[in-house]
């Protein structure tokens, strides 16, 4: 399991977008699969960026494992959140009725095949995964 | 990203080059809401694009209410599969114009 510890700001977006892709790239996932990976990742790291320490900057563990399925989990030391009780955005209204934002956590869910929360001793852990077939 | 403007028939054409993520969302947002004060439809080249996430959604959505409150026209092109299927699971495929 590959692993990466950076504050949580979204300033280092970028280094950890390049940290999935270089470890997706070496399994040789497709790029369609690895595209909509990387969105679910930055989706949840920006999420942490700008809600977890609210005006504080904290860190983020980011643990990575390439097997039949990719598993992605992203540790922080933030307030309790669990992402998976926010409400899903209504996808079928027209740009006039539709809210600007609010969507990162829902695409997060339709992109991975499995999300799922835990609070473990005052720490945040979400835990993405998708299988490769 | 990088964001080359042309205007080309008539319309202004921005050039997406690169990822539309939390960091470059608002670059693109500085560049192509003014637009809609120019009167010319706009037209969003994604041909070098290869990534939009959630940051860039919204600002494609402000630039569709944009929009229909200016009468001026956006839309897309060259919009990669990928893409594709993030603006289908999220229901943009329908509130977005493809050339």
């Amino acid at each position: 399991m590959k692993e990466l510890i950076t504050e949580a700001k979204t300033e280092n977006l970028d280094a950890v977008l390049e940290f999935v892709e270089t470890e997706l790239d070496a399994a040789e996932l497709n790029k369609k699969l690895q595209t909509h990976i990387l969105v679910a990742v930055e989706e949840v790291f920006v999420n942490i960026a700008q809600y977890a320490y609210n005006s504080e900057v904290g860190g983020t563990t980011i643990r990575l494992a390439v097997g039949d399925e990719v598993v992605i989990e992203f540790e922080d030391s933030g307030k309790p959140y669990n992402p998976l009780e926010s409400e899903d955005p209504d996808t079928t209204l027209s740009a006039h009725e539709r809210k600007v934002g609010g969507l990162g956590v829902f695409m997060v869910k339709q992109i991975m095949d499995a999300v799922e929360y835990r609070n473990a001793s005052g720490k945040n852990i979400l835990t993405i995964k998708k299988n490769q077939v | 990203m990088t964001i080359e403007k042309k205007v080309e028939n008539g319309k202004t054409v921005l050039l997406l080059n690169g990822r539309l993520d939390t960091t470059t969302a608002p670059e693109l947002q500085e560049m192509l809401i003014p637009e809609f004060d120019g009167g010319k439809d706009l037209l969003l080249d994604f041909t070098e694009l290869v990534y939009v996430s959630s940051a860039g959604l919204r600002v494609l959505l402000l630039g569709e209410k944009t929009a229909k409150a200016t009468g001026v026209e956006q839309s897309l092109k060259g919009v990669s599969d990928e893409i594709m299927e993030i603006f289908e699971m999220t229901g943009f495929a329908d509130i977005l114009s493809f050339e």
